[in-house]
């Protein structure tokens, strides 16, 4: 017995019930490297194998639904931006969409082609954040920051588009604030001509790699069955085999225009959903080059429409442009009207649902007929993805717990609301 | 699958307990007694035909003119194999807002019935934990009913007599 072994038996003195017990509680959280947000797991562990969790969350709620009831439409949008930060764009548009149904307006395909657009770009920024992300938890660096470059061109066409990148606040009822700049199309271009060759890369070094096979092959696995029962979506179903998707299912924004597949998993443990989700960048990378040829085309047939960005009936509901707010009455009041939240969205109840980038981003909205909903509900994935959390670590390593939770992809901001 | 055959189905085995049916922007929406939600939800979980074993989403909403009847728990079904939506309504008085809960049928409801719980204080029976979720355990009222105001109340945002609407005729 070594001199400090010694030292200890002699002066340290243990709990009554410890050396029964055998186990250590741990907290994972709320502000831990691994847990990429504010949220906390208190785990139960024997040495390295989990035997319980307990997940806490509400550290960065910020009482969006209750806030919500009091503001007018458009100052909703930049509370959507913030619920899943990774692809902003995609909530904004879902919110729109919901409006856009509860009014009656039709967009023209122009404008649905060039939100799908947007909509893929945010879902393929989002999956190389999720992906690269698990597997710097494994250890691998280097394909994290291969990937960053293109997720910056991604941000880089969104600030084209709108002038800011990650909280965007993009489109309008109806449409988009403004047309698209030649910048913006020169840059998707660059986009489509180079982000092949560097996922390429990604994949070869990944996806065969033996040490990210290892460690992802058989962590945090969920059945079909459980996860339908728990309520998943998105990728994390489909790596479970269940080939739900929105975009297919019930089709919006002319989403059935499109011919994509649906990359399906089978065991739902890391790997799978690591895999599902490389699938759906390719199959949104090739619905982005199809969006450019089909506003292409609709431009080639009739040259008028290059400047459609916005449905013409929806000019009720669309705020002015800005050259036109400076120089005409007419397009000032309205632009006041509409910021002081004067413009009525006519009663109804609504349940709309968009593919998020994480599943079924739905709202739920019930309007009175005033400036401001009566009551609006956000179905966030996250939220639902969390609680299968403890379940799918249970009797696995303390490791695994930690890629498993960034497989998952539980954004903060979603998960609180 | 269409939403008539939902609405038949429902209502052969249910009949009159049913109401407030509705096929707003497509969705089929049906009103039930808060005590027979469990016996509904399982029904429309384990018939052959209707297979809504998806549950979509749960929340409530507070209508605190609705006397009796304050409370109203939403939940949005969905059946993936025939791709149809359905919304279950089931309302209970905010003096005694108690229902079944939903977690023998469906373990997503867990979290969202806490939810409910915690933004407007409907008492899930059964539920295995229900405790506060987002907002902290201390607090002792729920934020969500429509009791609490925004911001401070005497705030005027803007003044309606100049801008043509609520002044008084000369």
């Amino acid at each position: 017995m070594s001199e400090l072994q010694k030292h200890q038996q002699q002066h340290i003195t243990l709990a009554e019930e410890s050396l029964q017990k055998q186990t250590t509680t741990l907290n994972l959280g709320p502000t831990h490297p691994a847990t990429h947000g504010v949220f906390q797991n208190i785990l139960e562990i024997d040495g390295e194998k989990v035997l319980d969790a307990v997940p806490t969350i509400g550290y960065i709620h910020r009482a969006f639904e209750k806030i919500a009831e009091r503001r007018p439409y458009y100052q909703i949008t930049p509370l959507t931006d913030r619920l899943n930060y990774c692809s902003a764009p995609i909530n904004n548009m879902g919110w729109h969409m919901t409006l856009e149904k509860l009014i009656g307006i039709k967009t023209p395909k122009r404008v649905d082609y060039m939100r799908v657009l947007v909509m893929e770009l945010a879902r393929i920024a989002d999956h190389l954040v999720c992906n690269s992300v698990i597997a710097v938890d494994t250890g691998a660096l280097t394909a994290f920051t291969y990937v960053f470059q293109w997720r910056e061109l991604i941000y880089e066409i969104y600030e084209e588009i709108c002038g800011s990148r990650l909280t965007t606040n993009m489109g309008r009822v109806g449409g988009f604030e403004r047309n698209f700049s030649e910048v913006a199309w020169q840059k998707i271009n660059k986009f489509l001509d180079g982000f092949p060759k560097v996922m390429e890369e990604f994949e070869a070094l990944l996806n065969r790699n033996r040490i990210f096979m290892e460690r992802c092959i058989g962590a945090g696995p969920i059945s079909a069955e459980r996860a339908l029962n728990y309520g998943f979506t998105g990728p994390n179903l489909r790596a479970a085999g269940v080939d739900y998707d929105v975009r297919v299912a019930q089709p919006y924004c002319s989403y059935e225009d499109f011919d994509f597949k649906i990359p399906v998993g089978t065991t739902g443990d890391v790997y799978d959903r690591f895999m599902v989700r490389n699938g759906e960048i390719w199959e949104s990378f090739s619905i982005v080059k199809q969006a450019m040829a089909k506003i292409a085309q609709l431009e080639k047939d009739d040259p008028a429409q290059k400047n459609l960005f916005y449905a013409p009936e929806s000019d009720h509901y669309h705020f002015p442009a800005k050259e036109d707010v400076y120089t005409k009455m007419e397009a000032l009041i309205y632009h006041f009207k509409m910021v002081m939240g004067e413009i009525n969205v006519p009663a109804g109840e609504i349940y709309h649902a968009v593919e998020g980038a994480n599943g079924e981003l739905g709202y739920y909205l019930i309007s009175d007929g005033g400036r401001s909903p009566y009551r609006l509900h956000f179905r966030r994935p996250c939220f639902i993805y969390y609680q299968a959390y403890p379940e799918m670590i249970k009797n696995g390593l303390l490791s695994d717990a930690v890629i498993a939770l960034s497989s998952l992809n539980v954004i903060a901001g979603e998960l609180d609301a | 699958m269409t939403n008539e055959i939902v609405k038949q189905r429902l209502s052969e085995k249910f009949g009159e307990q049913l109401a407030g049916f509705d096929e707003s922007f497509g969705m089929l929406a049906v009103t039930a007694p808060a005590e027979m939600n469990m016996q509904i939800l399982q029904f429309l979980h384990d018939d052959e035909q209707l297979k809504f074993r998806f549950l979509t989403d749960l929340t409530a909403v507070h209508y605190p003119d609705r006397k009796g009847e304050e409370l109203c728990i939403v939940y949005h079904l969905h059946n993936l194999v025939d791709n149809i939506r359905l919304r279950l309504k089931v309302y209970i008085p905010i003096e005694r807002p108690d229902v079944a809960s939903a977690t023998p049928l469906f373990s997503g409801a867990n979290w969202m019935e806490r939810e409910s719980y915690d933004f407007y204080g409907v008492n899930f029976i059964g539920h295995p934990n229900l405790t506060r979720i987002l907002n902290v355990d201390e607090m002792d009222y729920f934020p969500m009913r429509k009791e609490y105001a925004m911001e401070d109340p005497t705030r005027v945002d803007k003044d309606d007599e100049m801008f043509g609407r609520g002044g008084t005729v000369a």
